[in-house]
């Protein structure tokens, strides 16, 4: 019996350690430990040993089924390792293969930019002002001190359109200033984006359709370093920390100081270049101290309150921005030219 | 404005470089444009062109039409150059580009053979060095220029030819019509380096007999148009060219010289400002100039020949029978100075700018003179700018000027006061200058102030008010100097609206639903209508006009956006790409009436459109809906079949609902429509009312706790008639639910094998839910039963075993 049990031991040890899959652990599991098995039957054959006999064989034979169940987890263990080895190799891929794209679209250039601009000023505590494209020439020039006749409404090549009064197409996003002044009390700090509209023929840099900025602060005590103070910070937001800016005298009928502001040229750097016709300087924005008239006329004490102004075209800013060299593509909705930004 | 510096160095004293020069005026508010192009300014490039006399001419040896000269360049010795020039001739000094020169457009000249004779340079025609005769109109048309006078040998042309000056062009805003003028930037140019301004003497001998009221008469019909006219008379007038200094100086400032009359009227209108005007007074009736407005249809042929026809907004001077200018624009062929006028009448007069420039547009005739008298010039110029004229007739002996002038000045323009205050400038500007320092820096731009009032110069018609005059102070204490501050006053808050909010939601969302965001105009032809099949009487068709379009193509606003849409997509088809998915965020303009009688109603509309891979209905509907989710609404939001829009697909398309209110519409474009714009595959649109998604928008959210307890879940399937919607079928499922009902799910519509012709199969997966415990069978046989029945009553649905 002892020498059975060991042999059995023996044998199935060997077979463990040579044993090369799963299947093959199962049948030497099957063939030792199953019903009919040989360890099973060997200690089904324990009942016919003597009394004194029994205890040592029982123990023999619980060691020996212990031992080989042992070894067969260990087999088990090893046996899955490999095939889980097998299957990981099996289950390699390419992957320098291209990706599934997951199909995500892209805002507008131009409203990518509107939106940097947006939260820089509403970092600045400015709210965004909207208004009618298809404006009354009241707000678009006379509330702006254009009165009929200037010649600013010429120069501005406005489109006009069919109706009672003098209606047109806003050439400026000004007018929304005017329209802000007549329905909020100051503090006022607001910035307007949208279309405006200019009677230019389609070419590489000039559209009838194109996007202005404006922006109006008015307030107790608002001076002209304020207005320098807040573009300064604009424009270094925008263009980035390097940037300077410079604010050279101008004229605009709406505002008394007013101002041009250039920034240093973004091709250059400021050292001159074809760009900026090697001044060093680009032209970024008009602005100003809201003249006195403007204000009165919107009902705003002008002994009591001062404020600045500016104003801004948008498209050149997206197409210094993305290197854009036509106008036109903004408005083509290529998805080769939109699936860039 | 171009502005030639040795010119302007006649009123001031300049010691500084050009580039120091350029940006001092640039930051005192006279903008630079940078260099002119101007002839002094491309004769900069000129290099080793010298005066040559040309000693003897032989004819060529081989060549019948070329000759060869021995030139005297200064040198020792004489140098060969071989011509083909019909004009040249010996004795001749003329401009010789020498080996290695270089001309005007930066061609190189080296020496060379011509039919085997050695040419050791060239002579010059001025087109060959780099002009035009228009720049120098006493050049031969074909041939080289022949200098006049004896010009010093081997002497640099850009000298000899006065090329060696700096023209700098200047940005003039237009507040500052006295710019326009050599005088008016000298002004600015002492105040911005605080220099003294040195205005001409004008000085006038007058020997002629008589006085010039003698010879002329001025009536003005219209002070509000000509608040001012003078007449002055000249004798015995030689029409003769202009001498060298008066042609140059012109040339320099990019004026053509004529004729010593035209010259001098140029010149004090460059110098002064004030344009001038030379009629010959035989061609004056009765020697009476009248100035009064035209008569409508009133024909008129100006000096350049043209027949110009006038109407009564529009001022003419006249005599009693007949016009002889058109008041600031350009004078009449009838009246001009011929060269054997006896006499003529120098014309310095003052009109009302804005009616200049509307007389100008209508006529299409923008002139120097108007370019001028548009901006609005000071009548007090006009009396120094007709002695001015006369002075320079002396100086060149051209004339017999006769004393007096015929001075026609209704309302004379005095200096005005305007009050003002150191400590309210300096609160605006955010500096602090003390009295004397605003006082000084007046006295630099002629304004006298005391420190309370300020007496503003005539020529300053842009100094009305306070600010005004602290924009001058701030400009010449310099706006770089200015302290940059933060806005202090009250803070508030920088924040976006809530539609605004919203509009940035709708935005990604689309983009995370893979649209790329297109723009497109908003104004088009109004054949977008037919292209569109739409109702002749539709009220899409009710437009904004706008009244003077770039053409057709851009004359009307829109009041839709599907034409853009259609356009893009277009665009990208032909342009051969796959795929494309877009979506706009744009205005449509709607009028109550038209003509409009109040502004159109603009109302924001998202558009999506697309083709290519994905595209169907059902693709955008999910998109559509999934918008509908992330604005809140999706649970009030529903689809029905609409077929009465012309450009899509009768049989594919959904009008969108919220709370039983039209939204919008999706679909797929009809296949005519398709064909009208190109595009040779399938395409989809969605059109929503913004206005209306953002109305509908919410983004409060109420937690519900998740489920306890399992749900319940039935499938059923039923047999419809084809034409039965999956809306109406949910509608019943969903009202006849009873309240543990959790979810409707359609998980298949059949049709086919099996299924009788005309009817389809449709199944359900049905959620019933407590949140209190489990449901039993019977608790959700109930309301499982009273849907069978409904569907069965409304829809005469059959159930369908499984």
């Amino acid at each position: 019996m002892r020498d059975k049990l060991l042999e059995v031991r023996e044998k199935a040890l060997k077979n463990l350690s040579d044993v090369s899959d799963l299947n093959q652990l199962d049948d030497i599991r099957i063939r030792l430990l199953g019903k009919k098995g040989e360890l099973t039957s060997l200690m089904k054959g324990m009942g016919k040993l003597s009394k004194e006999e029994r205890p040592a064989m029982g123990q023999l034979a619980n060691e020996v089924r212990t031992a080989i169940e042992k070894e067969m987890e260990k087999s088990k263990t090893r046996l899955e390792q490999q095939a889980l080895a097998y299957k990981l190799k099996k289950e390699k891929i390419d992957v320098t293969m291209p990706g599934k794209a997951s199909r995500i679209g892209h805002r507008h250039p131009m409203n990518i930019v509107i939106e940097d601009i947006k939260n820089i000023f509403i970092g600045m505590g400015y709210e965004i002002a909207e208004g009618p494209e298809v404006e009354d020439a009241y707000y678009n020039f006379t509330a702006l001190n254009i009165p009929p006749g200037h010649t600013a409404r010429d120069e501005q090549d406005t489109f006009y359109v069919d109706g009672e009064g003098d209606l047109l197409l806003r050439t400026q996003t000004s007018p929304i200033q005017v329209r802000v002044m007549e329905n909020k009390k100051p503090p006022i700090r607001i910035i307007a984006p949208g279309r405006v509209y200019r009677s230019d023929e389609v070419d590489a840099t000039h559209s009838p359709i194109f996007h202005q900025l404006e922006g109006l602060v008015i307030d107790k005590g608002i001076t002209m370093g304020d207005l320098k103070g807040a573009l300064e910070v604009f424009a270094k937001q925008l263009f980035g920390e390097d940037t300077k800016v410079r604010f050279r005298p101008h004229h605009f009928p709406f505002t008394e100081p007013s101002a041009e502001m250039d920034a240093t040229c973004f091709g250059c750097g400021g050292k001159g270049c074809r760009i900026c016709k090697d001044s060093g300087w680009i032209e970024m924005l008009g602005c100003g101290m809201v003249h006195p008239k403007v204000l009165e006329m919107s009902g705003i004490d002008s002994s009591v309150y001062s404020g600045f102004a500016f104003g801004m075209g948008l498209e050149r800013v997206a197409m210094q921005r993305y290197g854009i060299n036509d106008l036109r593509l903004l408005f083509e909705n290529d998805a080769k030219f939109l699936k860039q930004f | 404005m171009d502005l030639p510096i040795k010119w302007l160095k006649e009123y001031v004293d300049l010691d500084c470089d050009i580039n120091t020069f350029m940006d001092t005026m640039t930051m005192a508010g006279q903008k630079v444009e940078g260099l002119a192009d101007n002839v002094c300014n491309r004769a900069k490039a000129i290099d080793r062109v010298v005066v040559g006399k040309i000693e003897k001419i032989e004819k060529h040896p081989d060549a019948d039409k070329l000759v060869v000269c021995q030139v005297n360049v200064g040198k020792e010795e004489n140098i060969q150059i071989v011509t083909g020039a019909p004009n040249v001739f010996e004795g001749a000094y003329v401009p010789v580009a020498l080996d290695g020169s270089t001309l005007a457009n930066d061609v190189k000249i080296k020496k060379g053979k011509l039919r085997g004779v050695v040419s050791m340079g060239m002579m010059c025609s001025v087109e060959e060095l780099g002009f035009t005769t228009h720049d120098f109109p006493d050049a031969p048309e074909n041939g080289i220029y022949i200098f006049s006078g004896e010009p010093e040998l081997g002497a640099d042309v850009k000298e000899i030819m006065e090329l060696t000056d700096d023209v700098i062009e200047f940005e003039i805003t237009n507040n500052r019509p006295d710019c326009y003028s050599i005088l008016g930037l000298a002004r600015e140019a002492a105040a911005a380096f605080d220099k003294p301004f040195k205005y001409p003497e004008i000085t006038v001998k007058a020997e002629a007999e008589g006085q010039s009221s003698d010879f002329v008469s001025v009536e003005i019909k219209n002070p509000e148009l000509c608040p001012r006219y003078i007449g002055r008379v000249v004798k015995n007038v030689k029409v003769e060219s202009s001498p060298l200094w008066l042609r140059h100086r012109l040339t320099s400032a990019g004026v053509r010289p004529i004729n010593n009359i035209v010259d001098i009227t140029n010149y004090v209108m460059l110098e002064m400002g004030q344009p001038m005007h030379a009629f010959d007074i035989d061609t004056i009736d009765d020697a009476r100039i009248i100035i009064r407005n035209a008569e409508d249809g009133e024909q008129f042929t100006t000096l350049d020949g043209q027949k110009r026809v006038l109407d009564s907004s529009m001022l003419v001077i006249s005599d009693p029978n007949k016009a002889v200018a058109i008041a600031g624009v350009m004078g009449g062929e009838n009246s001009k100075v011929s060269p054997d006028a006896g006499a003529i009448l120098f014309e310095s007069a003052n009109f009302n700018g804005p009616n200049i420039r509307i007389t100008a547009k209508k006529l299409g005739m923008r002139t120097d003179a108007s370019a001028k008298y548009e901006k609005g010039l000071d009548p007090n110029t006009a009396y120094d700018a007709v002695n001015r004229a006369v002075q320079l007739v002396e100086l060149l002996g051209c004339g017999e000027v006769v004393p007096g002038m015929v001075d026609c000045y209704p309302n004379k323009r005095e200096s005005w006061e305007v009050p003002y205050s150191a400590e309210s400038i300096n609160k605006l500007i955010g500096f602090n200058l003390s009295d004397k320092e605003m006082i000084d820096i007046f006295k630099r731009i002629e304004v006298e102030a005391d420190g309370k009032t300020a007496k503003i110069p005539t020529f300053r018609p842009d100094l009305e008010a306070e600010a005004d005059l602290a924009e001058e102070i701030a400009r010449f204490y310099g706006y770089d100097k200015i302290e940059t501050t933060l806005a202090a006053g009250t803070p508030t808050c920088g924040k976006k609206s809530r539609s605004q909010l919203i509009e940035d939601k709708i935005a990604e969302t689309m983009v995370a639903a893979g649209f790329s965001e297109a723009m497109t105009f908003s104004f088009e032809n109004p054949k977008v209508f037919d292209k569109l099949s739409i109702d002749e009487d539709s009220p899409l068709r009710k437009t904004v006009r706008i009244t003077n379009p770039l053409g057709e193509d851009f004359s009307i606003m829109r009041t839709q956006t599907v034409n853009a849409m259609l356009n893009s997509l277009s665009t990208n088809y032909n342009r051969r790409n796959g795929s494309c998915y877009l979506f706009e965020t744009g205005r449509v303009y709607i009028p109550e009436e038209t003509p409009l009688k109040k502004l159109p109603e603009e109302i924001p509309m998202l558009t999506i459109g697309m083709y290519g891979k994905d595209c169907d209905f059902y693709f955008l509907k999910g998109v559509v809906e999934e918008l509908t989710d992330v604005l809140g609404f999706k649970s009030k939001s529903y689809y029905l079949p609409k077929s009465d829009i012309p450009y899509m697909h009768p049989g594919r398309l959904a009008e969108v609902f919220v709370k039983n209110e039209s939204i919008g519409y999706l679909g797929e474009v009809h296949p005519l429509t398709l064909k009208n714009y190109s595009i040779g595959t399938k395409a989809c649109i969605a059109v929503i009312n913004m206005a209306k998604l953002i109305e509908y928008a919410t983004f409060e959210h109420t937690f519900k706790p998740l489920p306890k307890y399992p749900a319940v879940e039935r499938d059923i399937a039923m047999l419809v008639d084809d034409e039965v919607t999956v809306k109406e079928i949910e509608d019943i499922i969903k009202s006849k639910g009873g309240k543990y009902l959790d979810s409707v799910k359609l998980f298949d519509v059949y049709k086919g094998m099996q299924i009788e012709k005309g009817k389809k199969s449709v199944a359900y997966s049905i959620k019933f839910r407590a949140s209190d415990r489990t449901l039993t069978d019977e608790e959700t046989a109930k309301p499982l039963n009273k849907i069978f029945k409904e569907l069965k009553d409304k829809l005469g649905a059959e159930p369908r075993d499984k």
